[in-house]
């Protein structure tokens, strides 16, 4: 099992889909919350995702095919 | 010992003890240095800060890390410049110029990453690493150099040359990253998560953020112990522009200055201004983007600290403006050409975002005005395209007189 923290950024059109429910039930992992913010035109969540590591991946993938961002919580780490 | 007392969350303010962490266990919030501000304002005076050596290091009381034990390339104490032809040519009597572009990398980049190196040598780190698409890699590579660390240096495959050969002259590892953007930034921050590694701007982050607070202090000790009316700060993660606010603040706290009222304005360029965005808006959340802009060393679509950044907008009447793309360019050429100052395409964001200020009326003519120009121009020399238009003549007087008199290359603005 391994663990990921990571930040989801929802535009308009997805605030209101339960992707982290989907995210749990289709592809094993377990979500916990640690902090968010949600608003009808956009919102994030902050997370820790638990799984396998390669179901992990095939999940972020998914939410990414969604329209949802993913990103490390630390934001961008390149710099210029 | 520096005056340290535990890292804290920037969100629920849970402490911790000072090690390479960067994100808080419950809410995974950034951490921040803490002070013991009492201690440091026993310690520090005027005179102790002039007696120091002509560098950043003359401030360590402010910084997380041992004085001794600093690696130290001379960064800091650059010039502040009263920039009275580009003040005549805006209309502003008191406009200063801090000339970051002189630090030993030509970045002020070398401010966080000097004491990153320190810090990383503290916590015993075999290995400095860093991923950039530019300044920050050719500071680390340095820096490590100096400190005789083991350093690597991650960027996007697509970089151009003359960055990568400006990091590698200094003999890290270099490794190039295959994939977009996102894919390079997930990867290396999962290698931060798996390798113990000091990774300056990740798991080093609270400790390399707070170099950048010694701008903030050369600014005021260099305006006489005061805090000017107005900053112009770029914006890439936010985080420089909440560090010099920052610096403000702890020199008033320590009795060395009196409270700032400095307006702390942004300037992002307009290919990439997720904090301006927000700001117009009126929001504090900051909505990631796609950058699309010649600066790049400004484009951070998903910046880090872009809600405190925001909060410090807020909290200094600060106003965040985005520079045209087309105007970058004129930007740097403005500098240059009135104050000999050539700087990167950051510094052309600052300028055009500077003259958008005074036109919008924020700027009144006699306050005391800093822009902070943060990057040399040959750093970026490939956006400023082919300039370029000498006059053309044979080695002949006559025939030089003759195209002197027909042909014009001027391509000042102000002339």
């Amino acid at each position: 099992m391994s663990t990921k923290r990571i930040k989801f950024t929802f535009p308009q059109d997805m605030v209101k889909r339960p992707v982290i429910y989907e995210l749990s039930k289709n592809y094993q992992i377990v979500t916990n919350i640690r902090r968010a913010d949600v608003r009808d035109d956009m919102g994030w969540v902050v997370l820790e995702l638990e799984g396998q590591e390669d179901v992990i991946t095939e999940g972020l993938k998914w939410v990414v095919s969604t329209g949802v961002r993913v990103d490390p919580i630390a934001g961008d780490v390149i710099e210029g | 010992m520096p005056h340290v007392k535990s890292l804290q969350c920037r969100e629920c303010e849970s402490t911790y003890p000072v090690e390479p962490l960067n994100a808080c266990e419950y809410c995974f919030g950034p951490l921040e240095v803490a002070y013991d501000y009492e201690a440091i304002s026993q310690s520090v005076s005027r005179d102790s800060i002039q007696s120091g050596p002509d560098n950043m290091w003359r401030y360590h009381d402010f910084l997380p890390v041992e004085r001794e034990a600093a690696i130290d390339i001379s960064t800091g104490y650059t010039p502040l410049i009263h920039a009275k032809n580009l003040g005549r040519y805006l209309g502003l009597n008191n406009l200063y110029i801090k000339n970051d572009s002189v630090n030993p990398t030509f970045s002020f980049k070398d401010r966080p990453v000097s004491v990153t190196t320190t810090k990383a040598l503290e916590f015993e780190f075999e290995v400095l690493a860093c991923v950039s698409t530019g300044n920050l890699m050719g500071s680390v590579a340095a820096h490590g150099a100096k400190a005789g660390m083991k350093t690597m240096v991650f960027y996007p495959s697509y970089l151009e040359q003359a960055k990568i050969d400006g990091a590698a002259v200094y003999g890290p590892t270099m490794v190039a990253v295959d994939g977009t953007y996102d894919e390079a930034n997930r990867f290396c921050s999962e290698l931060a998560d798996n390798h113990r590694w000091a990774f300056v701007n990740i798991n080093m982050r609270p400790f390399y953020a707070e170099g950048s607070k010694t701008l903030g202090y050369e600014v005021a000790e260099q305006l006489g112990w005061k805090a000017p009316d107005h900053c112009i700060v770029p914006g890439a993660s936010g985080e420089l522009h909440t560090k010099i606010w920052k610096g403000f603040q702890e020199f008033h706290g320590a009795g060395l200055i009196e409270r700032s009222r400095t307006k702390m304005h942004l300037a992002q360029a307009e290919g990439c201004s997720p904090i301006v965005e927000a700001y117009n808006m009126g929001s504090n959340q900051v909505r990631p983007v796609k950058p699309n802009t010649i600066a790049k060393s400004l484009a951070i679509g998903n910046p880090a600290a872009g809600t405190y950044s925001l909060n410090v907008l807020r909290e200094t009447s600060g106003t965040a403006v985005s520079a045209y793309e087309d105007t970058i360019i004129a930007g740097i050429k403005l500098l240059a050409e009135t104050e000999g100052i050539f700087t990167e395409t950051a510094g052309g964001v600052v300028i055009s975002s500077l003259k958008k200020l005074v036109k919008m009326g924020h700027i009144g003519k006699d306050e005391v005005t800093v822009a902070f120009i943060t990057g040399n121009g040959l750093k970026t020399m490939e956006a400023m395209g082919n300039f370029v238009n000498p006059i053309k003549t044979p080695p002949d007087y006559e025939a030089f007189q003759e195209s002197l008199s027909t042909q014009s290359n001027g391509t000042s603005e102000i002339k």
